[in-house]
């Protein structure tokens, strides 16, 4: 999906101070003419919930035709510590579901999607995709969610081992969720980098704060109603929308982070991630691909970079 | 109550005095003098200083160590990458693995001098050194070995690569023992390697180099540069180096991360621990009371993961207190090479002196301080087997580590109650579990946060078991098929 980065038209945001008059998104083609459509607000997704942002800021969105497409939330640290915490209450349930139902959940949201695919086409058309290109990302999307929905009652096998120690003792090394992860999506694709940052986090057992996109956000707040309507508990996704450079320093420093995936590659910015998560000993992930449609770009080992290994050991005898 | 269970204090220093039973010193060769290890051969310092190592027990003087500085450190970097491009690299696995096998041979051939001088150097007791460090270290070099050639059937769907050049950092609580867990994975994976012991105790790794010697390695695979917390540094801030592993605190494990940030530097931090020692009520008692003297006492309380926070649950509190010290009055503090020793020397003055700071913030901040009452010799440091009752989660000495004989002692009531005060601390290296119904025992391991969970025991190792932590004890794991990974581009 780099390749969209290089189509004529793309999609700016710009921080304007003053609302705009709105024009009606060309878009939304299945207008009849002379009937006004009716504009989505975007807003964020929180513990279950599709609150604005506190801050009661927003980012102008212009479509590849230089019209508004949307007034995006303009999320701040607050928002972002709302959504942490709604991460860690909800931790504890989710990775105590058994593997079998996050994959069955998993796989709802690849319906949801599927269903649900024509709305994804238009935001990433409307944003400046061409539609061929919007299509294989919307199919791409689909497919990630249905190859990490098996994955959920897998990787365990494939990375667990009972080990074989020489003294009396049954002992075993298990995967474990880290806990709470937050995220910077790919800039470049917004639903497909979005959800391939989400599924593998979530597939094994964590809870993720993610933001979206800058340019390209709505379809991560659609996306956020698919997650809604397909039995994920509330919290266990939340989707920020606002500025990288705003929220950079919030997301690598929050202390009841265990992980952080930068998804980019920026050295400048990866640098900075590293020195914030030290203080404490955040896992930070730096997926850089170029590529998300990929095959490299969906693996085990993606559930894996967010897993802590726990051995247990047991006397063996009377 | 109380005084009519004082009355029944056992007393084990009335009728016999265990005699001295020293192991026997005279067979350990130990030169006056250790110079840097580069290249396969010994060299001297560039700047020509050198430091003592001292006998914690006694405080006599061991040998004179080489005090790397960053030429030295340049200079062992260079012959890493060298030994890695020109035979390391290239060599099969099969091959590497030889070597490695040899290591772990010649060391169990020189077992004991190894063990004497582990007990002489650090102050553990001969009994520990003797039946766990050096045969563990020595079946560590055996177990990576064997995997030298069988790196691909380790991780599905790869095909993995050493890094090139490993720096590493090891601690004094278990000096030979921790340079096994990396030098092992790190050899067997492909990868040549630049070490740098603990300045206090360094003669292990510094007889460990010898016997690599021996073993004919080419030259440069491994080098041994001494010196304090400077040479690390030069390692860690090396551009040329491609890992950096690191046993020891977590304050230096987080100056070790900042500065490697933005480079393309591999990292594994094995870091601090405070674990929770859990009893309840329903545990075989007798066994926990063992596995609490093990889980805080073992090598002077000078273990990562440590059981330093007790938690008994309040049916079988005053039980488990006074079994607790009674076992502690059997402890024998003293000569770390007399076979009857349970408890050596404090590893350095700068510890002992940490420990005893602690000992009196305990007591400030108003937990109530036991000791047993053992004699300790006049020379050395020591310090006795110590409880701390009535301690609380706000307490400095159940938040911070001590790295001492040091137990802080609290109640709980419920299951719920002690996984929250369990978990509740910034480090998860470890925790212990102690009960008798399976299925409290799988709630509980699966509940902690930490790396490695020991229930119905403690404080036990194997090559074959992948260690490490959770949250603040750093990441990475050493040991198992896992602890291959670190050392790997996949």
């Amino acid at each position: 999906m780099a390749k969209t980065k290089s189509t004529t038209t793309r999609a700016t945001r710009t921080t304007a101070e003053t609302p705009q008059v709105v024009a009606q998104p060309e878009a939304n083609g299945q207008d009849k003419p002379g009937r006004l459509g009716v504009q989505k607000t975007y807003k964020l997704y929180i513990g279950g919930q599709f609150p604005r942002t506190e801050s009661g800021r927003y980012y102008r969105l212009t479509s590849a035709d230089g019209k508004l497409a949307a007034n995006i939330c303009r999320g701040s640290r607050k928002d972002f510590r709302n959504a942490v915490v709604a991460a860690r209450s909800a931790f504890h349930g989710w990775s105590g579901r058994s593997h079998a139902n996050r994959g069955q959940i998993l796989y709802r949201i690849g319906e949801m999607l599927e269903g649900r695919k024509a709305q994804f086409v238009e935001e990433l058309v409307q944003l400046g995709s061409t539609r061929e290109q919007a299509e294989n990302e919307v199919f791409a999307a689909i497919d990630r969610c249905i190859h990490y929905a098996g994955w959920c009652d897998k990787y365990q096998q494939i990375f667990s081992a009972v080990n074989p120690v020489a003294s009396s003792h049954f002992n075993f090394s298990v995967l474990e969720p880290m806990g709470v992860v937050s995220a910077f999506a790919p800039e470049e694709t917004g639903l497909l980098g979005l959800v391939s940052a989400i599924l593998p986090a979530i597939a094994g057992g964590n809870t993720i704060v993610i933001l979206a996109s800058e340019s390209r956000p709505t379809s991560a707040i659609s996306f956020a109603e698919v997650v809604n309507s397909s039995d994920v508990p509330g919290g266990v996704v939340n989707i920020l929308t606002g500025l990288r450079s705003e929220l950079k320093g919030h997301f690598s420093t929050h202390m009841d982070v265990n992980a952080m995936i930068y998804c980019g590659n920026d050295p400048a910015l990866s640098k900075e991630l590293q020195i914030n998560s030290v203080e404490n000993i955040k896992r930070l992930r730096i997926w850089d691909h170029q590529d998300w449609s990929s095959s490299e770009a969906q693996s085990p080992y993606k559930i894996l970079d967010l897993q802590e290994t726990k051995t247990t050991w047991h006397p063996v005898g009377i | 109550m109380s005084e009519k269970k004082k009355k029944i204090h056992l007393d084990f220093n009335t009728e016999w005095e265990y005699a001295p039973a020293p192991e026997s010193a005279d067979h350990v060769q130990l030169k006056k003098q250790y110079e840097l290890f580069i290249n396969g051969k010994w060299v001297k310092p560039s700047s020509g200083k050198y430091f003592d190592t001292i006998n914690p027990a006694t405080e006599e003087k061991l040998a004179s160590i080489a005090e790397a500085n960053e030429k030295d450190v340049d200079l062992a970097v260079k012959a890493a990458r060298n030994a890695y491009d020109k035979y390391w690299s290239k060599m099969s696995g099969a091959e590497r693995g030889k070597y490695i096998f040899r290591i772990a041979r010649m060391l169990q051939e020189k077992a004991r001098e190894f063990a004497v001088i582990e007990s002489m150097d650090g102050g553990k007791p001969i009994r520990e050194s003797r039946d766990i460090d050096i045969p563990l270290a020595a079946s560590h070099f055996f177990y990576y070995a064997g995997w030298a050639d069988k790196l691909e059937y380790a991780f599905p769907n790869r095909n993995p690569g050493p890094l090139g050049v490993a720096g590493q950092i090891t601690p004094w609580n278990f000096p030979l023992l921790m340079v096994a867990w990396k030098l092992a994975p790190a050899l067997a994976t492909g990868n040549t390697v630049v070490l740098k012991p603990a300045e206090t105790t360094s003669l292990t790794a510094l007889k460990l180099a010898e016997l690599i010697q021996e073993a004919d390695l080419p030259p440069g695979v491994v080098n041994v540069v001494t010196g304090y917390g400077a040479t690390g540094a030069a390692i860690v801030n090396h551009p040329d180096v491609d890992k950096i592993a690191f046993t020891g605190s977590t304050a230096v494990g987080k100056i070790i991360q900042r500065a490697i940030a933005g480079t393309h530097k591999k990292v594994t931090l094995e870091l601090g621990g405070k674990a929770a020692n859990i009893i309840f009520e329903d545990a075989p008692l007798d066994q926990a009371v063992e596995g609490i003297i093990n889980g805080i006492f073992f090598n002077q309380g000078h273990v990562c993961c440590a059981g330093s926070r007790l938690f008994v649950q309040e049916g079988v509190y005053d039980t488990v207190l006074r079994k607790l010290k009674d076992r502690m009055e059997t402890l024998i503090v003293g000569d770390p090479l007399d076979k009857n020793t349970d408890v050596g020397a404090i590893n350095s003055q700068d510890q002992l002196r940490t420990i005893q700071e602690y000992l009196k913030i305990g007591q400030k901040e108003g937990a109530e301080m036991y000791q047993s009452s053992c004699p300790v010799p006049k020379k050395g440091f020591w310090c006795r087997p110590t409880l701390f009752l009535h301690a609380s989660q706000s307490h400095r000495i159940v938040q911070e580590e001590i790295f001492g004989p040091v137990l802080a002692v609290q109640t709980f009531r419920t299951v719920a109650e002690v996984i929250e005060k369990a978990n509740n601390t910034p480090y998860g290296l470890s925790a212990g579990v102690w009960t008798d119904k399976g299925s409290k025992i799988f709630n509980m391991t699966t509940q902690m946060r930490a790396g490695v969970v020991w229930a119905n025991t403690y404080n036990k190792f194997d090559p074959t078991s992948p260690f490490g932590g959770y949250k603040e004890s750093g990441f990475g794991r050493e040991g198992g098929l896992h602890g291959l990974q670190p050392y790997l581009k996949m």
